[in-house]
């Protein structure tokens, strides 16, 4: 019964996917839709393996800035969780700016960002580290806030120090939030380093997918467009899946809450 | 029937005139008990009567609006309604949990964690399992491993077994007697089950919906409990004169 589930969370989407590229490319030869507009699956394949090597560099390069901002976020929001969850002062004084850092969109931050550091890979990670850390701060804090109270009780019964309350029941708690703060960001940060790509990723050696979406927009290639988005979604995935996995393994003990 | 207790000289645990109010609505008003060393005591009452409440004041939990509780060089430990484990951790970790806040060493802890995981029914291979794998009474059986783990001489209850079927909650009531018969401590018992009440304990401390104290019955049944003793005369009268107490303070 699982075997076959697992079968067609994996075969039904392909055999969509492989219907939808057939439709594509039957309308492409019924119809010769412009290639400026609309280039058909194999002109698509046919790009993509003639510039294999550049589009593996730069799906490479942005996985690198992702895998980094997503790092950095990972800490500085798991510091500011820890500090929210223990001085109502910070939690009240920073947490409405961490809001409003949420709710500008990235496309306005990120040109401040590359002014203050440059354009370059140090922009693009900063990019990416603020459209991720969002989803981790406040997973964090509300899993290091939302303790069972009878476990709190516990520890006041025995007398416990403030340091063992968070080691010993506060961090464990908040691991499972963490994972799915994680999880969340982990999507977006693909999304920041194209978007960093994009703005920040030229005159230097190191070109990302978004750099590559940026020229192939300017020079109306559209192959090389529906290529680098194709592999911008396929590292998004990746990277979900990746995260996914992790938590699954290393945190077998938590299943009972990352299953809820 | 209801016979009040005389006070003990030395008594484990002292009530004196405990009251507790949450903004209008009280809750305990002017409780006082003695209770000595090595003994079982129940307390029941309707639901809302304070009775949880009055544990924890016991337990240090919860500061009453006035009056005090005196613990006569009492160690107190407790067991609350939900088993309370750490999910993250195994049996055995949760077990040991008090002695590693005190910082006891490993040896002392997994020498203790055996004994206590002996006494309450649990083998080798459950108390390395994580509470997910566990039933329901293997995680109650655990949950007072662990209060017994620092060899407390009082135990507070609160209504441990309300979430078990009644054959487990027979089989578990029988083990807990057997545990305070061989560790020799004293034991508050919070419970609705005026049954459970009586079979276990030597006094039942019944609490009126006000949250009064109703009654304080003397429970002067054979020290062997056996559950064929309550379909006994004695038994059902005890039983009859709690539940008239009860009744009474609604």
């Amino acid at each position: 019964m699982k075997t076959k589930l697992s079968i067609s969370v994996v075969l039904y989407p392909i055999i969509f996917l492989l219907l939808l590229l057939a439709v594509w490319q039957t309308a492409d030869w019924i119809w010769k839709i412009p290639r400026i507009l609309l280039p058909s699956p194999w002109e698509i394949i046919t790009v993509c393996s003639k510039r294999i090597d550049d589009l593996w560099s730069a799906t490479l390069i942005t996985a690198q800035a992702a895998i980094s901002g997503f790092a950095l976020a990972m800490v500085i929001g798991t510091t500011l969780g820890l500090l929210f969850s223990v001085s109502k002062v910070a939690r009240r004084g920073v947490y409405p700016y961490m809001i409003f850092l949420q709710t500008v969109p990235i496309v306005a931050i990120a040109p401040l960002i590359i002014i203050w550091f440059g354009g370059g890979m140090t922009s693009i990670v900063i990019i990416v580290t603020v459209i991720s850390l969002f989803p981790i701060v406040t997973n964090v804090t509300t899993g290091l806030r939302t303790v069972d109270a009878g476990l709190l009780d516990l520890m006041t019964l025995y007398q416990a120090t403030p340091y063992q309350v968070l080691f010993k029941v506060r961090l464990p708690n908040a691991i499972p939030y963490l994972v799915t703060g994680a999880k969340i960001s982990s999507g977006l940060t693909i999304v920041g380093a194209v978007i960093g790509e994009y703005l920040a990723g030229h005159g230097i050696d190191e070109q990302g997918l978004g750099y590559y979406i940026f020229m192939g927009s300017q020079n109306f290639k559209t192959e090389v467009l529906f290529a680098s988005i194709f592999l911008s979604s396929l590292l998004g995935v990746t990277m979900v899946t990746a995260v996914a996995v992790i938590s699954r393994t290393l945190l077998a003990r938590w299943t009972f809450q990352l299953e809820r | 029937m209801t016979a009040p207790i005389s006070m003990s000289q030395n008594p484990a645990i002292t009530i004196d005139d405990l009251s507790m109010q949450y903004g209008d609505a009280t809750v305990l008003d002017s409780v006082s008990c003695d209770i000595p060393a090595g003994q079982w005591v129940s307390i029941v009452g309707p639901s809302g009567c304070g009775k949880s409440t009055l544990l924890r004041c016991v337990a240090g939990l919860t500061n009453p609006t006035t009056g005090m509780v005196q613990l006569g060089g009492q160690q107190p430990a407790f067991v609350f309604q939900d088993p309370t484990l750490l999910p993250w951790r195994s049996a055995a970790d949760n077990i040991q949990l008090p002695l590693e806040l005190e910082e006891q060493s490993m040896e002392n802890r997994s020498d203790r964690i055996l004994q206590v995981a002996q006494l309450v029914g649990l083998d080798a291979t459950d108390i390395n399992k994580y509470p997910r794998e566990l039933s329901g009474g293997m995680r109650m059986r655990v949950s007072i491993a662990r209060a017994l783990v620092m060899k407390p001489n009082a135990l507070l209850l609160d209504e441990p077994f309300a979430a078990l079927d009644e054959i487990l909650r027979q089989q578990l009531n029988q083990e807990l007697l057997h545990i305070w018969q061989t560790q020799q401590m004293t034991v508050l018992f919070v419970t609705h089950n005026v049954t459970e009440a009586v079979y276990l304990s030597q006094r039942v401390l019944v609490l009126n919906a006000n949250g009064t104290v109703g009654g304080d019955v003397a429970i002067d049944l054979p020290a062997d409990r056996v559950p064929a003793i309550r379909n006994t005369p004695p038994f059902l009268e005890k039983t009859a004169a709690v539940t008239r107490i009860l009744q009474e303070g609604l």
